[in-house]
């Protein structure tokens, strides 16, 4: 384990490094894959992409929710969100990396 | 939207790019966000959401055909979370 945190920065490297492109390019080029995931996710549409995993968006009912600590009751609106469910050979890699 | 879909909206849009090699840096982003947690590392992209590895101790499960109780081992496992962004974009913010 070397417990870094990754940005898009260290993707473009790592297309940079691939692709023989510039380096600003390539920045462009993650930017360009992130946002048409989310506009997609945004749409409602599921992004499914193999051997990685599934982005869905699910919707969420109304609710009443409670303050922890004043217990005081506050309505928690109908909502949407985003799951994220990794594939089989995420899953085992991930695992097998950090045994 | 599926891997092939998302490929073809970066070619679409990078015209002076062949398709394969499109095909080829979608799938290093990919693959480069698999490698950094299978070394236990996060990736936080901003405004899209964070990956990060979680841990879960052993317990003992239950086939549920059979009933029979089994040792599941303890394990990392991948964990993605929405960020902010467009978690108020999916709500119309």
């Amino acid at each position: 384990m070397t417990n870094k945190t990754l940005t898009r920065m260290d993707l473009s490297e790592a297309v940079f490094n691939e692709a023989g492109l510039s380096r600003n390019e390539c920045a462009a080029l993650v930017e360009s894959v992130l946002q048409h995931m989310s506009d997609a996710l945004v749409s409602g549409e599921t992004v499914k992409i193999s051997s990685f995993g599934t982005f869905s968006v699910r919707d969420k009912a109304a609710r009443v929710g409670r303050n922890p600590k004043t217990g005081e009751e506050v309505p928690i609106h109908p909502r949407r969100v985003l799951t994220f469910r990794p594939s089989h050979l995420m899953k085992e890699r991930v695992a097998a990396g950090n045994k | 939207m599926i891997r092939s879909e998302l490929i073809q909206k970066v070619a679409d849009e990078n015209p002076h790019l062949y398709q394969r090699d499109v095909e080829r840096i979608v799938n290093t982003i990919f693959e480069e966000i698999i490698d950094a947690m299978a070394r236990g590392d996060r990736v936080e992209l901003r405004g899209f959401g964070a990956f990060s590895v979680k841990s879960r101790d052993a317990r003992t499960g239950r086939n549920p055909r059979t009933g029979e109780s089994v040792e599941v081992e303890a394990k990392s496992v991948p964990f993605f979370k929405t960020g902010k962004l467009l978690r108020d974009r999916l709500n119309g913010k």
